[in-house]
């Protein structure tokens, strides 16, 4: 599959780390994850290792860095609730930079930012090297349940179109004078954003009427029959 | 003649709400036919569509199907001999690749293995879009995609194929595109539109529906010409656009084939 499809996470690329089985893959991550979740936190020098692994595997896969570096902004929220922790905890407290700060906080902050950058690094690696669909499949080998599997599915497929219908809805706002970062218009955002949900329950339902139109009764086709086992190893 | 691929007799129906869109329509299609209905927004269009294949059930009159009465208890068939081209092809299409959407159809009548495959090869063979199957259908153009939906409904086989706008928002290039691909189906098509110029090009009949009852039926050429008829029933031909002067138009004979 080409590029220049406004992929919002994938990068397209031909790296081993591209062409590893998604169900692999996942269950790497998901290994990592708990490996990086259990380690105490007080064990300074094995995240740097962690850290050192994730790296290389970026490297290998050979997508640019920056690419990932301005999707982790995900991570803001985190960051900003690590940063108050030592604020508010109790227990001895220390000197940092003048501030007097809560020790046990300051070593809690970085835990969450440690654990949670690594988190957070190695799910949009996972994300830029393993297209949707391939996810999709990765999770179905693994057992997940179809019914979950097919919900995702839906999601992804609707991702875009959802956010396409917001992108015109704000554009047609803008138009007529009202841009939705100034706080006097939030309540028109609010009810936008409301008329959204609408059109996309309403869509929701036009969808449910064109799979009946098309046999649907309730059970979706058995997927194994359906699904194109993407790109097998020798690539595309 | 021989029995109607679509048999509609005075259908009426009104929504839960109470507003009544449909006043007793009578319609049948013969196997092998073009046929455009036409109407303005709001005849009532739509409505009769989501009849044909029993979406909604009739508040009186009956819809048959080749002989099929579209009933409860016939619904698997007669979805599978109705194909519903819905407008939007973002509803249309909502599987994760252009394969899986096709095979839908296909394989909620409980087809598989080779011959799921074979269908949805030959379906998107015939929209000319093999070469996308295992695209996701948001990557897609809107032209792609609307034949892509095409694509779904011909996987299934239908007798009568059932285009909802079919061209609304497609380019010229697309259009043409479009009307070449519908011209090449060896299938009974039921076009609903308000594109009077495709409907000219591609269906020698049409039926005008207008609030909620059939107002005409005949020619496409003979009906787009009658001016009285046309400002009756809400419909103008695009400006500049006189079918007296259009050259080659499809054969009004209606091709009916002996003993089916």
């Amino acid at each position: 599959m080409g590029a220049g499809h406004g992929h919002r996470l994938h990068y397209h690329g031909h790296s081993p780390i591209h062409r590893a089985p998604a169900y692999l893959k996942i269950v790497v991550l998901v290994a990592f994850m708990l490996i990086v979740v259990a380690t105490p936190r007080d064990w300074y020098p094995v995240f740097g290792g962690y850290l050192l692994i994730l790296l290389v595997v970026i490297a290998v896969s050979r997508v640019p860095f920056s690419y990932l570096a301005k999707r982790m902004i995900i991570e803001t929220p985190f960051v900003l609730f690590a940063v108050l922790v030592p604020f508010v905890a109790e227990g001895p407290t220390t000197e940092v930079l003048g501030m007097t700060v809560s020790q046990p906080g300051l070593v809690a902050a970085w835990g969450l930012l440690a654990k949670g950058t690594l988190g957070v690094l190695a799910s949009l690696t996972f994300a830029a090297t393993t297209e949707p669909v391939a996810i999709l499949a990765g999770l179905r080998r693994l057992r997940m349940p179809d019914l979950i599997i097919q919900i995702m599915g839906f999601m992804i497929r609707y991702l875009d179109v959802v956010t396409a219908e917001m992108g015109r809805m704000i554009i047609g706002m803008r138009s007529r004078g009202c841009d939705p970062r100034w706080p006097r218009h939030w309540p028109t955002l609010a009810r936008s954003l409301s008329a959204l949900f609408i059109r996309s329950y309403e869509r929701g339902e036009r969808v449910h009427l064109a799979m009946l139109s098309r046999g649907y009764t309730g059970v979706l086709p058995d997927p194994g029959r359906l699904v194109h086992e993407p790109h097998p190893p020798t690539g595309h | 003649m021989a029995t109607p691929v679509l048999e509609v007799r005075g259908l009426a129906y009104s929504y839960p709400d109470g507003h009544q869109a449909l006043f007793g329509v009578d319609l049948h299609v013969h196997k092998g036919e073009r046929v455009a209905l036409l109407g303005p927004n709001g005849a009532g269009k739509t409505t009769l569509v989501l009849h044909l294949n029993g979406i909604l059930a009739p508040g009186a009159g009956s819809v048959t199907i080749s002989g099929l009465a579209v009933e409860k208890r016939n619904l698997t068939e007669v979805r599978r001999r109705v194909g519903v081209v819905f407008q939007d092809p973002d509803d249309q299409l909502f599987m994760a690749t252009v394969r899986q959407d096709v095979a839908f159809g296909p394989a909620n009548l409980g087809i598989k293995g080779e011959e799921l495959e074979r269908r949805v090869i030959e379906a998107l063979d015939k929209v000319g879009m093999t070469e996308f199957v295992d695209r996701p259908p948001h990557h897609l153009s809107f032209g792609q995609r609307r034949r892509v939906s095409v694509a779904t409904v011909l996987a299934m086989e239908p007798e009568i194929l059932v285009l909802d706008e079919p061209s609304s928002n497609l380019d010229p290039a697309s259009r043409r595109e479009l009307a070449d691909i519908l011209r090449s189906l060896d299938v009974t098509v039921l076009m609903v539109t308000h594109d009077l110029p495709y409907a000219l090009e591609l269906c020698p009949r049409s039926v005008v529906l207008h609030e909620g009852v059939v107002a005409a039926d005949g020619p496409t050429s003979d009906l787009l010409t009658d001016e009285a008829l046309m400002r009756a029933n809400r419909l103008e031909l695009p400006f500049g656009f006189d079918p007296r002067t259009v050259g080659r138009l499809p054969h009004p004979s209606v091709p009916v084939i002996p003993g089916d």
